[in-house]
């Protein structure tokens, strides 16, 4: 490159310019995610348009400066590419709300790594260092960008059932959480106003956001774990914002903003679609701390009706509209592509299959659709719920595989109910309810199911996969 | 830039973020988080500024760290989303119905 143009590569506006192009691209791509058709080329020219932000980083003056400052840069992006790239490849489509939390984890442990720095930079240079519009977003990131790593990985563990799904409390535990959002809060009034010491960050800030992290995520029960993942990437995305700010970084500013925003509007989506507040899920103890005095419930509403795979596979034949309501039982199940099948056998006998999706049937917002998705079930057979349910009293036979909660028609009929009021798919108006189940155990909630017992319900009990392949190998014989 | 400017930036982006994502389809919403979470691997370009003034082997450790978190965050986040996305097709030789049109989400 001759000199000149290095010179121009270099001018501050050019680099400016480079990072209004990322962030363009970055909404143009976001925008994209509208539809499925335009989604793969809306996700790459969000790519490119963070390439273009990485290479403007390194063309600006002094980035590279130093013998080893290149180096070390190389190394870190070879590790991360290491990483990144295998474990991308080959999740499972099932442990997808396990990849979010660890991929969002370590994007908030770099927030606060780097947020650390910044202090440090501030520390020793005698207090000097800081511009006064600095001082804040970086101790905001720092604590956000901490709370958001342990939280992450907490989620990711709870998930990977490397800790237990169920929710761990401590006596007085919101007190706890408000003692130490206290204290990272005091250290961080106390370090604004001057008070110059790095022992305070470390432990005022960013340990002490890490308990807080643990302590919030610990008693939250694997049910809410979406919302908390949604609450988790919203707090990342504020957090990179706020170093944009610290560091006059146009592009990580709008970045982090948008990420903000969409986390914030997938936490409120999720939390309604199961009927809890967000504070609600933030204080803990849901997702399963009432199993225990709804368990025996299950004898008192009556008696359940079992049905056979060929009785099933007759009924489903001569309907005309079946619609399905897969839950996450049939993702543990890997199911997927027996119901795939079952849906091509039907339709070759002229039935009209749908499926129902319920906002929260996988372990995040929209999991299930990409469940379906990777078994070949297209898209435009995927109905969401607003738009299902009123099809049911037209549906002659729906087949409920591995859902159970979203179901439940106590969430309309019993104001008792813990569930009372949750949006679910109303199966109980349809025609006729199939309901694939492994036993007679409660969901995820712990709440007795009504629909069991409802007259036009049949059971049919085993393993979903084993089950829909027979009733499929049933259809086609008949 | 001054403070105000950036703030400026700050909430217009907000409502930006708002109203893109909002028009997103609950069917792609997976795709949607691993993508936005992808995009906050951002945070990598304040790995890569700090390095040339950072001192002493704890620093440069540290900012190794920070920028493989910020890489593996943003190579995984957008190579997951993109192999998800790849798995969303239609059904094929059918005629274009309301329901297409509306999962479009009136997008081109």
């Amino acid at each position: 490159m001759t000199l000149v143009g290095t010179i121009f590569l270099q001018q501050s506006n050019f680099i400016d310019a480079c990072y209004i192009v990322a962030f363009s691209l970055f909404i143009y791509g976001l925008s994209g995610l509208t539809g499925p058709r335009t989604a793969v080329r809306g996700n790459k020219i969000a790519a490119v348009g963070m390439a273009i932000a990485i290479v403007a980083t390194l063309l600006t003056p002094h980035v590279l400066s130093g013998s080893s400052t290149p180096w070390l840069i190389a190394l870190g992006l070879v590790i991360g590419t290491a990483v990144g790239v295998p474990a991308a490849r080959n999740v499972r489509m099932t442990a997808m709300p396990q990849m979010v939390a660890i991929f969002n984890g370590v994007g908030g442990g770099a927030v606060a790594i780097i947020a650390w720095i910044e202090y440090r930079h501030h520390f020793f240079s005698g207090g000097s260092f800081w511009v006064e519009k600095s001082e804040i977003p970086t101790l905001f990131a720092a604590i956000v960008g901490s709370v958001s790593f342990w939280g992450s990985n907490i989620a990711f563990g709870k998930l990977q059932e490397i800790l237990p799904g169920r929710p761990i409390k401590l006596p007085g535990q919101s007190f706890i959480n408000l003692a130490l959002f206290t204290i990272c809060v005091g250290s961080a009034i106390a370090l604004a106003a001057g008070v110059h010491s790095q022992g305070l960050f470390i432990v005022g800030i960013l340990l002490a956001a890490a308990v807080l992290g643990n302590m919030v995520v610990l008693p939250i029960g694997g049910a809410d774990m979406p919302v908390v993942i949604s609450l988790l990437n919203a707090f990342t995305g504020l957090s990179a914002a706020a170093t944009g700010i610290a560091l006059n970084n146009t592009a990580m500013i709008v970045a982090g903003m948008i990420v903000g925003a969409s986390g914030t509007i997938l936490t409120n989506l999720m939390a309604k679609a199961m009927n809890r507040s967000v504070p609600a899920i933030i204080a803990g103890g849901f997702g399963g701390a009432i199993a225990a005095p709804a368990g025996p419930a299950g004898e008192s509403g009556g008696t359940v009706r079992s049905t056979s795979p060929q009785d099933v596979a007759i009924q489903l034949s001569y309907a005309r509209q079946v619609v399905i309501a897969p839950g996450y039982g049939m993702a543990v199940a890997q199911a997927q592509h027996a119901v795939r099948e079952l849906e091509r056998a039907l339709e070759k006998k002229g039935v009209e299959v749908k499926f129902a999706i319920h906002p929260v049937a996988g372990r995040m917002p929209g999991h299930m659709n990409v469940l379906l998705a990777e078994a070949d079930v297209p898209y435009d057979l995927l109905r969401e719920m607003d738009e299902i349910n009123p099809e049911f009293p037209r549906t002659d036979v729906t087949l409920v595989i591995g859902a159970n909660d979203v179901t439940n028609p106590a969430a309309k009929n019993e104001p008792g109910s813990p569930i009372y009021g949750m949006p679910i798919l109303e199966v109980d108006r349809s025609g006729a309810v199939i309901v694939l189940k492994r036993s007679m155990a409660s969901g995820f909630a712990g709440i007795d199911n009504p629909l069991f017992y409802d007259p036009k319900t049949a059971l049919l009990f085993g393993d979903a996969k084993q089950s829909v392949s027979d009733i499929t190998s049933e259809v086609q014989d008949l | 830039m001054s403070t105000v400017t950036e703030i400026a930036i700050l909430v217009l982006a907000a409502f930006v973020g708002f109203e893109v994502i909002s028009k997103v389809p609950n069917t792609l919403h997976t795709p949607l988080m691993s993508g936005t979470n992808a995009i906050h691997g951002i945070v990598l370009l304040g790995g890569l500024l700090l390095m040339h003034e950072a001192h002493g082997v704890l620093e440069h450790f540290l900012l190794v760290v920070a920028i493989a978190f910020g890489t593996i965050n943003i190579v995984g986040g957008f190579l997951v989303t993109d192999r998800m996305l790849g798995m969303f097709k239609r059904k094929p030789d059918l005629p274009e119905g309301p329901a297409q049109d509306e999962l479009e989400g009136g997008d081109k």
